[in-house]
């Protein structure tokens, strides 16, 4: 079934699109998350967390379990409350409406489709539910429901009920449906989380030109870094209840800014090192490694895999031993036992390398961050 | 006997005892359940069609009839309401007093039936707790179909309440966020989005109450007057019969209460199955 | 709608709060109307039972439940207990050990049939011996001239008891079993134990308490059954009558008090069943499966 509408999207009339978008609010909205700090009973989710959200920006929340994603992108929906704090939804101050007053568009893990309503009538449900006075008619709602149907891509489909849908095309109708109320804000929390890989990386792509061509703000959740980095305008990645960083996804890989993105983001390798005086000192061994406005004192040293240069006599490298070797994809993996206490490194390197296990090695890293050691306990 | 029986028509398996189980559970069921409810099959047909008829649409039959199915669908009406409510008030609120409360809604399947039914007539009676408080407007209830209600109510009630509970529990909180972000107001929610959720549960709940309800004696025949055609409940019919020794009667009337239950309780399944089909599970 | 900053605090606490659940008013009414329906309809015919037992006093109530006839009453009510029970106990591990551990064809039959004595009324549950063994059933004459009798006479209460409460025990095992599949007697038997052996020591620890839950059921209503045991007994006082019936018998007397008193003694029966029961519940629910079907 979802092969057949595959199919489909390569070729979706541009012409289906134009009414729903202009039928929203004019301007996307700005979202502007001021301190926000929430606790469940003692336990802090959140620690004073700001955030500005461009308007039509495509924003990820990445982290762990437990980092506090899910409970901002609640906050945001008017699911839960901050402890302190201010979010504003342009100029208004969101924290004094409701759910139902916020016009946030909720897509769920779990689709959350109501399994006794038809897709149809899923789709509408948003609109039949408003006051008599903003209520269109029964035809326009079903006009509307089949065109949101044609923008997702499931085209006849209206007629049939939730348990009788993949889960593919089940989180394209609560996709459809939340947007049906014409939102001002899409939240998505980890939206592809309970599909297979196929179907997750197909409707990725598929909510990249959804996002594309309705320009709604979008924030979603995810703990998929690959998710965060191929989707989102900027990814913010969180950790404990705190923001860690915020950059676009070429900015948080190339150019993390704390231990923690870098190792969760990408793979990485770790070394501890000392700084002295402006130079970087592994084991006793100085390293051809700039200290880069690290401060002296003992440091982390991260690469990833592939930025690694290997010799026999590389001068200021970091002399090892070989301990396992296999292949990856189409690179030659090794872990290298590196210093007096047998610290491990894996390396990558093109499948022509030859070196074995137990043979010597010298590795440098083309590319690197250095981040000072925290004191203990931080 | 069933272990030859047996060994042909089960897959193989390592683990004895089937034919020495399946023999005991046959010739147990039969002996106790299927061969005494043959009698009565046997019996029934034995009157004939036209006999058998005759002795279901006579007056008083038909009145008793119709009085214990009308009142147990009634009753089992305001248990579907009432259990509704109780279930959701167990499942969703906290109060002091709840798990008392939700311990206490079993007492009808514990309670002997004999004794709810002097206990429900002590209260309902022009003296009682309650009929006391009614009787100076006139209003009786003991003696009276009224009363015959109220012990189907007592009777019927956990069967609503402990089916719709499991489901309320199990409701995905997720569905409502959902609902009240595309705006719907809690009313709305609730009768549009979780009632019809809950149907089938209560579809079944209903169902059991129903037929609990139809073939009650003990509960009732202490507060129900037992005046014929008025407050005449079936299976007190059936029971005077057996005095009268008109074995014939009693097993008219009895196949004609297990036949009409039985339709009622086939067409709700078959509705359950159609909305199992449709909706899922 | 505050501005203060603690007031917005408090104010849209609420209202989150209230995303999924009703507005306090609502609520509050809600609870009302369940409590109010719960106390008229159980609590206060519970209460009817000890507080009219106790009209004649403590001396009044001692009298009513040591007399002779009440106390030949209880003694055949744990006699046809004491039968009807383990039989039904019996029944209840061979047919879930049958359905269980064993495929074959017919099995949702047999599930039917079993629980074809809870859509029957008891009066029709009692009546069917009757056709049976009445004297003029089809087993009737016969068993007469035999000097056997089972109408009017204890064996005719123990066999209408059984049919009454024939699916309690297996209703609770079936599914538990079922769930708990066949793989803890294959390794038994593997490790060289016999059937019996793994019967003993494996499944049974494995259902105990599914078993006590159904076992108590039984119990309750064996003891506390009114409408079949009243339509083969034949009210001799004194011979055969359970508790339920010499309460009927000292009600339409109007001897309520002494009515009420042996009532209220099954009313303890049905109170002690409550609480074991819940105990049950609450500590092994995940092995009394099923537990909410009632």
């Amino acid at each position: 079934m979802d092969a057949r509408v595959e199919n489909e999207m390569n070729d979706v009339p541009a012409g289906a699109l134009a009414p729903v978008a202009e039928a929203g609010w004019d301007e996307p909205m700005q979202v502007t998350v001021e301190d926000v700090a929430k606790k469940f009973g003692l336990t802090p989710a959140l620690h004073g967390v700001s955030l500005d959200i461009h308007p039509g920006e495509l924003v990820a929340l990445l982290g762990p379990s437990g980092s506090g994603k899910t409970t901002l992108l609640r906050i945001l929906a008017g699911l839960d409350i901050p402890s302190s704090g201010r979010v504003l939804f342009d100029e208004d101050d969101a924290l004094t409406l409701t759910v139902q007053e916020r016009h946030v568009g909720l897509v769920f893990q779990n689709y959350a489709l109501f399994r006794h309503m038809t897709v149809a009538e899923n789709i509408g449900f948003g609109l039949r539910v408003r006051p008599r006075a903003r209520r269109p008619s029964r035809k326009e709602i079903r006009r509307r429901a089949l065109e949101l149907l044609d923008l997702v891509q499931l085209t006849g489909l209206e007629k049939r009920y939730p348990s009788q849908l993949s889960g593919g095309q089940r989180q394209r109708v609560a996709f459809a449906r939340a947007l049906a109320i014409e939102p001002r804000l899409l939240l998505l929390d980890e939206p592809f989380g309970a599909l297979d890989a196929k179907v997750r990386r197909d409707l990725r792509r598929w909510l990249r030109e959804i996002h594309d061509k309705t320009g709604h703000t979008t924030v979603f959740v995810t703990h998929d870094q690959e998710e965060a980095l191929e989707l989102a305008d900027r990814v913010v990645v969180m950790n404990d209840g705190r923001i860690e960083q915020v950059g676009t996804p070429d900015e948080i890989y190339d150019e993390p800014n704390s231990h923690f993105v870098f190792s969760f983001i990408g793979e990485s390798s770790e070394l501890p090192v000392l700084v002295e005086r402006g130079k970087v000192v592994f084991d006793k061994l100085p390293l051809n490694i700039a200290a880069r406005g690290c401060r002296d004192g003992p440091a982390r040293l991260f690469f990833r895999p592939q930025d690694v240069e290997v010799g026999s006599d590389l001068s200021g490298a970091i002399p090892g031993v070989i301990s396992m070797r296999r292949r990856h994809a189409g690179a030659r993996r090794l872990d290298v036992e590196v210093g007096r206490a047998g610290h491990r490194i894996e390396i990558e390197l093109p499948s022509q390398f030859e070196g074995g296990v137990r043979g010597r090695i010298a590795v440098l890293p083309r590319r690197w961050r250095l981040f000072p050691q925290e004191p203990e306990g931080a | 006997m069933a272990g030859a029986r047996g060994l042909a028509l089960k897959r193989p398996s390592a683990i004895p005892g089937f034919g020495l189980a399946l023999g005991f559970t046959l010739t147990y069921l039969s002996l106790i359940v299927l061969i005494p409810l043959a009698a009565l099959a046997i019996k029934a047909a034995s009157l004939g069609f036209s006999g058998f008829w005759d002795i279901v649409t006579a007056p008083r039959t038909l009145a008793a009839l119709r009085l214990s199915f009308v009142i147990s669908l009634i009753a089992a009406a305001i248990n579907v309401v009432f259990g509704v409510v109780v279930a959701w008030v167990l499942v969703r609120y906290r109060f002091p007093g709840r798990r008392l409360l939700d311990a206490i809604v079993d007492l009808p399947f514990a309670l002997p039936t004999a004794v709810a039914g002097i206990a429900l007539t002590a209260i309902y009676a022009p003296n009682g707790w309650i009929g006391g408080l009614l009787d100076p407007f006139g209003v009786k209830i003991a003696y009276t179909p009224l009363g015959i209600g109220i012990a189907l109510v007592f009777i019927g009630l956990p069967f609503v309440v402990r089916t719709v509970q499991p489901v309320l529990e199990d409701f995905e909180r997720e569905i409502e966020e959902g609902a009240a972000s595309l705006g719907a107001n809690r009313r709305q929610t609730i009768f549009r989005v979780m009632l019809p959720a809950l149907l089938p549960a209560i579809l079944t709940g209903f169902v059991l109450a129903f037929a609990r309800a139809v073939g009650e004696y003990g509960s009732v025949i202490f507060i129900a007057g037992n005046i014929p055609f008025v407050s005449e409940i079936a299976p007190l019919l059936i029971v005077i019969r057996l005095e009268e020794f008109s074995h014939a009667q009693a097993t008219a009337i009895a196949a004609a209460m297990l036949g009409i239950a039985f339709v009622v309780i086939l067409l709700i399944n078959l509705i359950q199955a159609w909305q199992r089909r449709r909706f899922g599970t | 709608m505050s501005d203060a900053a603690l007031g917005v605090d408090v104010v849209t606490e609420d209202r989150a709060r209230s995303v999924t659940t009703e507005r306090r008013p609502v609520r509050i009414a809600l609870i009302l109307i369940a409590v109010a329906f719960l106390t008229v309809f159980l609590l206060l015919p519970l209460f009817a039972v000890f507080s009219e037992a106790l009209r004649a006093g403590f001396s009044g109530y001692w009298q009513a439940i040591s007399e002779p006839d009440a106390v030949a009453a209880m003694k055949l009510t744990l006699l046809v207990a004491a039968i009807a029970v383990p039989a039904n106990l019996v029944f209840g591990l061979a047919a879930s050990w049958a359905i269980a551990k064993f495929e074959f064809p017919g099995k949702s039959l047999l599930n039917t049939l079993i629980d074809l004595p809870f859509s029957v009324s008891p009066v029709i549950s009692g009546l069917v011996y009757v056709l049976l063994f009445g004297l003029q059933g089809y087993f009737g004459p016969h068993l007469q001239s035999q000097g056997i009798q089972i109408i009017f006479a204890v064996p005719g209460i123990v066999l209408a008891t059984i049919f009454v409460t024939f699916p309690f025990v297996a209703r609770e095992l079936v599914p538990l079993m079922q769930e708990q599949g066949t793989q803890d007697e294959e390794a038994a038997l593997s490790l060289g134990a016999s059937g019996l052996k793994t019967f003993l020591l494996v499944t049974l620890p494995n259902v105990k308490w599914a078993l006590l839950y159904g076992v108590i059921l039984c119990n309750a209503r064996a003891m506390g059954e009114f409408g079949a045991v009243s339509v083969v007994s034949g009210h001799i006082r004194g011979k055969t009558n359970t508790m339920p019936l010499h309460v009927e018998i000292l009600y339409n007397e109007y001897n309520f008090a002494a009515a009420f008193a042996v009532a209220s003694l099954l009313a303890l029966l049905a109170l002690v069943t409550l609480v074991v029961k819940i105990a049950l519940e609450w500590r092994y629910a995940d092995q009394i499966a099923g537990s909410n079907r009632h």
